[in-house]
């Protein structure tokens, strides 16, 4: 862990000559008159050390979770890249852009999270419907048997559906997948030591709720189709 | 053209007070600090008889945006700083360092701090110097804090919040030893809390509201929102999560209200788990974003079939139109292509086949769709009867007049929303603001191409008890990957007769904004501070951020207190400052929106003065008339002081009908008046 390098007095007669009567806008680095330099580098000190701490709580129960969610979640996003190119309704084009946006994000939080914990970190490889996860040791092997994964051929069934038919089975598709999720996060909850990790705690729970507001959105979709109720 | 022929036009132009500030300012020698360095040629072409540059309007927000590529650290982070004076950064104590710092409640010169470890209570008599009086060790996330009188609420949801306020955390599935829920802490004495007692629920306990009604002194209620799964049945008794259909008695679906007497806080217990998200059926979507708006009128511009379909209207798909349209051919006898006859037949009869089709919606048959599991948050407003929720994929509309069943007025949802997180009233209820937290706080979703409507605030009128989406607002300085940003904890300032709010962005640092204008909401001040750390994301940023009787205080996750304060400038004059300054609250908890009243002072009348040059709704000479007479008023006193108010009303009472803002004229007559006593 690096500590951002403490600056030098310099900085602090910069901060006095700034205090000007100028209501305009500025940028300036503030150091706290009352607090001495040698206290602000202890905090700092502090302040990373505790950060470290709460990164030795962990169990395997939760690197068995992050390892499996990136795999889950790099699938999402080889779902939802399919959207502009299948003839998505704009409604479901942002649903997708919105799920790309989101577990990008999230799997770059949960590698990061085996990174600081120094575990195998799984680096995910998207080429069209071929989804591969590499450095993540046995677990990358597993990958395609977590709860609510496509098998090849439900990907390849959506891949080659069209416009409303590509809707109605994204959004079918994407509710499986994403209760998997949830049964995940049941699973890792179902262990002891599962919260004894904050930033687990927080993920997993924030995946949680993220994920079941977003099948009752999907399934609210799924029922207004046209295209659905025209089939019946 | 002469300098007396200059002022004349700045007179009588439209917006003539610009000039005359311009004009100041160059007078003053002060030009090198305004941050409108355009002023400066503005003014030259005024001087050479050139009025044809256009005057800058009060929107010049500074360019390029100072937030943008502030250096990174943890306590000496760049910062950048607009229409706000910063009062002081207090670093957290030793225990807290490290730990996420949350909500913040206030009581009289005291504010209070929730963190992941337990309690900081400040005191801000000094808002330069805040002095940290009470650390209160005792984990649980998030410590979101509320108080009442003597009773201090501090949520615990993680699962390691222990009963005996231990730091080992819990490390078994099932255990005797957690507390998920509310602790109730006497604080009569702030600087030694006292743990009466606590109430354990099923989900913990993310947030919490405490409602004191009007009209019951003996008790206040609780309204629990927690977001964690349920916990094991074995550890607390009667807990399910399973769907409402397997076990109508599960936790899911509801939210739940203890009831704390004050007299005797230890006996606090659930005294109604009231189900509001019942039979919500998916509502209307509201608050199209630009892209579908532009989608759907493109659409009709080309002339494509455009079907109302779950009270939304949709463009109708080109293969089925093809199919219909061939029907209409086969139904006329017809062959061939559909010629354009068919076309506005099958226009006309566009509404009638869906309607057969698909029926009205209602009846669809298949039992009520579960809708969401819980709340984020519930805003409280008792001296109106409102509350909002804001619940998953909804925001709700509550009637709290019985606080211990609340019942749901109406549901908006929005597909621009991912998560709704939690709302905020104007001061008359007549608008309520909703935020989406989108990906949990935790992530950056301020990025450049984070779309304006992701992650932002939605602003709706309530007309009639249902809600009328308005407009998105976003803090607008892009912010980097290393910065976790979205909508988040804020509150009204109480400037008289406009709309303005101070949120946290996290990282994206604090925007204060004015929504006076529910359509159009500008922004007017920002703070904001280089990323933690400039390799990879860090915690920190402002959790949430209030006013307080005169300060703007902020809790940050990992730097502590900061104070601020409001300066004047084009979007906020002094004496609108002053007169949000004269309301004086003895406490403020975050979900519970206390309703601001303005006590008689001359600030009240200069602030509605000042109101009325800013928009032209009042002339200018009548204006200045008006200052002239507050000014000479408040030299005064006694008997003369009271006869030149009433005058000065009565003279405001016949200008009203006349001015371009009447009804703000009146506001302006009635305080004068009110000041004559």
């Amino acid at each position: 862990m690096s500590f951002p390098a403490t600056r030098g007095l310099a900085l602090l007669l910069v901060v006095l000559l700034s205090l000007t009567a100028c209501s305009g806008p500025r940028a300036t680095t503030t150091a706290e008159p009352a607090v001495t330099e040698e206290d602000t580098a202890a905090r700092e000190a502090l302040y990373w050390q505790r950060q470290e701490e709460a990164r030795s709580q962990f169990t395997p129960a939760h690197v068995h979770f992050m390892t499996g969610m990136i795999g889950h979640h790099a699938q999402a996003l080889v779902m939802s890249r399919l959207a502009p190119t299948n003839g998505a309704s704009p409604a479901v084009q942002r649903l997708a852009a919105r799920i790309i946006n989101a577990q990008k994000d999230e799997i770059a939080t949960m590698q990061k999270w085996l990174r600081d914990r120094e575990q195998p970190v799984p680096e995910v490889h998207i080429d069209g419907l071929k989804l591969t996860i590499h450095g993540a040791g046995e677990h990358g092997m597993h990958h395609m048997n977590m709860p609510g994964m496509l098998s090849q051929a439900q990907l390849e069934e959506l891949a080659a559906a069209q416009d409303g038919d590509f809707d109605r089975l994204f959004l079918t598709y994407m509710i499986q997948h994403h209760q998997g999720a949830i049964t995940m996060v049941d699973a890792l909850f179902d262990t002891d030591g599962a919260g004894m990790d904050e930033a687990a705690f927080r993920l997993a729970s924030d995946i949680n709720v993220d994920q079941i507001t977003e099948i009752n959105r999907m399934q609210q979709m799924l029922d207004a189709l046209p295209t659905a109720a025209q089939d019946r | 053209m002469t300098m007396q022929g200059i002022a004349t036009l700045f007179r009588w132009q439209k917006a003539p007070r610009w000039g005359v500030a311009l004009l100041l300012v160059g007078a003053l020698g002060l030009a090198a600090c305004t941050p409108r360095t355009v002023s400066t040629p503005m003014v030259a072409d005024a001087a050479q008889g050139d009025l044809v540059a256009p005057m800058p309007g009060p929107d010049a927000a500074p360019s390029p945006d100072p937030r943008v590529g502030l250096g990174a650290g943890l306590f000496d982070a760049e910062e950048a700083i607009w229409n706000l004076e910063k009062l002081s950064s207090t670093p957290p104590a030793d225990d807290f360092v490290g730990v996420t710092s949350s909500d913040l409640a206030f009581k009289d010169n005291y504010a209070i701090q929730g963190n992941y470890n337990g309690v900081m209570v400040w005191d801000i008599s000094n808002p330069n110097e805040p002095e940290l009086v009470t650390e209160y060790l005792c984990p649980a996330s998030q410590s979101d804090v509320s108080i009442y009188e003597n009773l201090l609420f501090v949520s615990g949801e993680g699962l390691g919040g222990r009963l005996d306020c231990g730091t080992t955390g819990v490390r078994d599935r099932v255990s005797d030893q957690r507390l998920r829920g509310i602790r109730i802490f006497d604080v009569t004495n702030i600087r030694e809390p006292e743990y009466v007692g606590n109430v354990q629920t099923c989900r913990g306990s993310h947030t919490h509201s405490v409602l004191k009604h009007p009209d019951d002194d003996e008790n206040v209620y609780v309204y629990i929102s927690g977001s964690a799964p349920v916990r094991p049945a074995e550890e607390l008794p009667g807990c399910s999560g399973a769907s409402p259909d397997e076990d109508p008695n599960t936790a899911l679906f509801r939210i739940e209200v203890i009831k704390v007497p004050l007299d005797n806080p230890d006996m606090a217990s659930i005294v109604s788990s009231p189900r509001i998200f019942e039979d919500l059926v998916a509502p209307p979507e509201h608050g199209p974003a630009p892209a579908d708006i532009r989608a759907l009128e493109q659409a009709r511009a080309e002339g494509r079939f455009i079907v109302e379909f779950g009270g939304q209207e949709r463009v109708l798909p080109d293969q089925f139109a093809m199919q219909m349209l061939r029907g209409m051919v086969q139904q006329r006898g017809g062959s061939g292509e559909p010629t354009a006859a068919d076309s506005t037949a099958l226009r006309e009869a566009l509404p009638g086949i869906i309607a057969q089709r698909f029926g009205s919606g209602d009846d669809e048959g298949d039992g009520p769709e579960p809708g969401p599991t819980q709340c984020h948050d519930i805003t409280l407003y008792p001296e109106i009867g409102l509350a909002g929720g804001a619940c998953e994929g909804y925001g709700l509309l509550l009637d709290i007049r019985d606080p211990a069943n609340p019942y749901r007025l109406d549901a908006v949802a929005d597909s621009n929303f991912s998560y709704w997180h939690s709302a905020t009233f104007d001061n008359e209820g007549t608008k309520v603001l909703f935020t989406d937290e989108w990906g949990g706080g935790g992530q950056p979703k301020c990025r450049e191409d984070d779309p304006m409507e992701w992650g932002a605030n939605a602003i709706f009128t309530i007309e009639n008890g249902k809600m009328v989406f308005q407009s998105y607002y976003k803090m607008p300085a892009p912010q980097t990957s290393q910065e976790n940003c979205v909508a988040h904890n804020g509150s009204l300032i109480p400037v008289p007769d406009r709309d303005i709010m101070v949120q946290a962005w996290y990282q994206g640092g604090i925007s204060i904004f004015d929504w006076t204008d529910p359509r159009n909401p500008i922004e007017i001040a920002f703070h904001d501070r280089g990323p933690v750390d400039a390799e990879q994301m860090g915690s920190g940023g402002s959790w949430s951020v209030y006013w307080y009787n005169g300060l703007i205080v902020s809790s940050e996750i990992s730097r502590g207190l900061d104070i601020f304060a409001l300066t004047p400038s084009d979007y906020l004059t002094e004496n609108e400052i002053a007169a949000a300054n004269t309301v004086q609250l003895d406490y403020l908890n975050a979900q519970g929106q206390p309703q601001f009243v303005w006590p008689a002072s001359f600030a009240l009348a200069r602030a509605y003065a000042d109101q009325l040059d800013r928009t032209d709704g009042l002339a200018a000479t009548q204006i200045a008339g008006v200052r002239a007479a507050l000014d000479a008023a408040e030299r005064a006193s006694g008997g003369t002081r009271r006869t030149a108010l009433r005058t000065l009303a009565g003279e405001l009472d016949e200008a009203a009908s006349g001015a371009r803002d009447s009804a703000k004229v009146r506001k302006l007559a009635q305080a004068v008046r009110d000041l004559a006593g």
